[in-house]
């Protein structure tokens, strides 16, 4: 589903050039769901975006469902990012003064459809996380980890084809991400490719693959199940011999 | 996206903000209200002016001898015009239905004297009719009388000037006058009127015109003044007037023209002064528009973090430019309905406190003010709009 190769991504900082992510080479199959570990500035954010349609890669090629990204224009990415690609982010990033609904409706006011449509689908994403009853609310009137879950069924409502969550349950309490994780889960489970970045094992270790990532490049491969013993060498390498 | 989307989204966007939203409103608001109440202004003192021009003789024609080939010249140059006899105005007043009343002119100059005192003055011979056709009116004594207008009488009627030169400190009515070798009483003098015509009225003798015409050996008349009944006949009236005397002489040998050519001239100067108040007021929009620009670009600033997050849920830069152009656009059509109220409300206390000002906004106005204040949304609204489209998303959706 996912061809990355050679992927790229530098920032000059003053006189310095900073490689986010440099030559990173990975393939991702459809129904996959993997995880990107890594310490901080470690350029797992930079390849979520690159993922996303919302950074371009300075040098490599991208491709996604057999589509070369770098070679599509300003409102085929738009498209792209509207129809196939579902965003959650740390911050949750919801719209102030719409409500929860109105929120879940948005991408479907993009794509222009219809009132009724809208209400309907988006009722039905709030129901699927639990939260139809919060429909009226706005975000300052729910908590973060409902706040989650609104943009759980916003990145999803006009169902894409791969979910990617930046820290999706960095910013939640202990419960609260577990309810999000389960839920991301479900949703892998119904074919939805997720890639999901965290520095938190305990949310890699459910991924079927994990992606560590140091300095811009993949430092290992490895099994969710094997995740605590990759943060170790990822530990001991950082701590020197 | 549809339209109501769009317009729903940023009204919403709008009422967050309803102080900063107001006050930028507000500015439009103003300038759309300056606009109406300065051209209501102008318009009112236009339709004075005009109206009291109108008044000291509307709908005028004036017949000259002589051909002209376009109105305002000199006459009578080139060929010798046929004369424009006394008979010649009393057809035409009396053949023509839209010619309401006449009055025949014939002018030169001769010694006016009353015992040792002498004055070289203008003369005047004309009729009864001159004086409402004219808006004359007297310090003493009558106008002439209604005559036939072929018969001559000895009487005249003078200027406020001529009379204290020829009767220092007395009374001239009834006294007797020498004007050339003809002996004249004295039947009225002349209020107070400075030059009209191109004649001092306040230093001319007025005689009948069959006198003045045998005084002067005169066989033509200088003009011929003529009131039509209504403005709108004016230009009937001034061809059948030329077709008449046309037929009469056998050849088009006389210029008729409207004294209306001045009262367009005026109410065109008037009708450009209201313009130009108007273009001023319009200042004060684009200052408005100043306003928008910078709200909206505070607005866009603030709300980094949501356009990146419209562009990762798949909005368009269309769509985006769209919304943020249409919330500078109802900041400044609600602005100028609210404007069009203000304006309004100006315009009725400006009527209340003169009464004899007729202070409308002419249409135009109102129009383009409207379209104006429309336009100013979406013009200063553009470089905000087009920031926010131009946003890198991962820089906008760290709020960087
Ligand atoms: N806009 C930017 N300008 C300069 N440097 C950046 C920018 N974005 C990211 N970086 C740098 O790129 C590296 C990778 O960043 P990021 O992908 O956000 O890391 P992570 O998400 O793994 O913490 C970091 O060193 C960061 O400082
Ligand atoms: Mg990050």
């Amino acid at each position: 589903m996912i061809r990355l190769s050679g992927i790229s991504r530098t920032y000059q900082v003053g006189d310095e050039l900073v490689h986010a992510l440099a030559d990173v080479t990975e393939e991702i199959d459809a129904g996959e769901h993997l995880a990107i570990m890594g310490p901080s500035g470690s350029g797992k954010s930079t390849l979520l975006h690159i993922l996303g349609c919302l950074d371009r890669p300075d040098a490599g090629t991208y491709e996604l469902l057999g589509r070369e990204v770098g070679k599509l224009d300003e409102t085929e990415l738009s498209l792209v990012r509207r129809h196939t690609i579902g965003f959650v982010f740390q911050f949750f990033h919801l719209v102030p003064r719409l409500t929860a609904l109105e929120n879940v409706e948005l991408p479907m006011v993009f794509a222009g459809l219809e009132r009724s449509e809208r209400h309907e689908r988006a009722m039905g994403r709030l129901q699927a996380v639990g939260l139809e009853l919060r429909a009226d609310h706005r975000p300052d009137q729910l908590s973060g980890g409902e706040r989650q879950r609104v943009a759980l069924a916003r990145a999803t409502v006009l169902e894409p084809k791969l979910l990617l969550a930046d820290e999706p349950t960095g910013n939640l309490d202990a419960a609260s991400g577990r309810q999000v994780l389960a839920l991301l889960r479900e949703l892998n489970a119904t074919g939805l490719t997720l890639v999901v970045v965290t520095h938190d094992p305990a949310v890699a270790r459910r991924a079927r693959r994990v992606l560590v990532l140091r300095d811009g490049l993949v430092f290992q491969r490895v099994d969710g199940a094997h995740v605590h013993e990759a943060v170790e060498a990822l530990s001991r390498d950082e701590n020197g011999p | 996206m549809r339209a109501t989307d769009v317009f729903g989204f940023a009204s919403r966007a709008l009422r967050g903000h309803r102080v900063r939203t107001g006050m930028s409103l507000l500015g439009v608001s103003i300038g759309v209200a300056a606009v109406i109440a300065l051209t209501a202004l102008g318009e009112g003192a236009r339709l004075y002016v005009v109206g009291q021009f109108a008044s000291i003789g509307t709908n005028l024609l004036i017949v000259l001898p002589g051909k002209t080939e376009t109105t305002g010249g000199m006459p009578g140059f080139g060929g010798v015009p046929n004369d424009l006899t006394l008979a010649d105005a009393e057809a035409v007043v009396q053949a023509i239905p839209e010619i309401e009343k006449g009055s025949p002119i014939a002018v030169g100059t001769e010694t006016v004297a009353h015992g040792e005192r002498r004055r070289q003055v203008a003369i005047i011979g004309t009729t009864h009719e001159m004086l409402e056709l004219r808006h004359l009116s007297l310090a003493q004594g009558r106008f002439l009388p209604p005559l036939e207008w072929d018969r001559g009488s000895p009487v005249a009627v003078i200027g406020t000037t001529l009379s204290s030169e020829l009767f220092p400190g007395e009374s001239p009515l009834g006294r007797i006058v020498r004007i050339g070798e003809w002996r004249m009483r004295v039947v009225g003098v002349l209020a107070p009127r400075g030059e009209q015509l191109g004649v001092d009225m306040d230093d001319v003798a007025i005689v009948p015109v069959a006198t003045a015409m045998k005084m002067l050996n005169r066989r033509s008349l200088f003009r011929v003044l003529l009131q039509v009944r209504g403005h709108a006949e004016l230009d009937l009236a001034r061809d059948k007037v030329t077709r008449l005397l046309s037929e009469r002489h056998g050849e088009e040998d006389i210029t008729c023209i409207a004294q209306d050519a001045v009262l367009t001239a005026l109410d065109s100067i008037l009708g450009a002064l209201t313009m130009a108040l108007g273009g001023i007021a319009a200042i004060s929009l684009a200052v408005a528009g100043v306003g928008i620009m910078n709200v909206m670009l505070v607005s866009v600033s603030e709300r980094t973090r949501e356009v990146g997050l419209l562009k990762a849920l798949g909005a368009g830069r269309g769509q985006i430019l769209a919304l943020f152009l249409t919330e500078a656009v109802l900041i400044s059509s609600a602005g100028g309905l609210l404007g069009l109220a203000f304006g309004w409300g100006a315009v009725a206390a400006l009527v209340a406190m003169f009464p004899a000002l007729p202070a409308t906004p002419p249409t135009w106005a109102v129009g383009a003010a409207l379209a104006l204040s429309v336009a100013v949304g979406a013009g200063f609204g553009v470089l905000p709009a087009r920031r926010a489209t131009r946003l890198d998303p991962v820089a906008a959706l760290a709020g960087r």
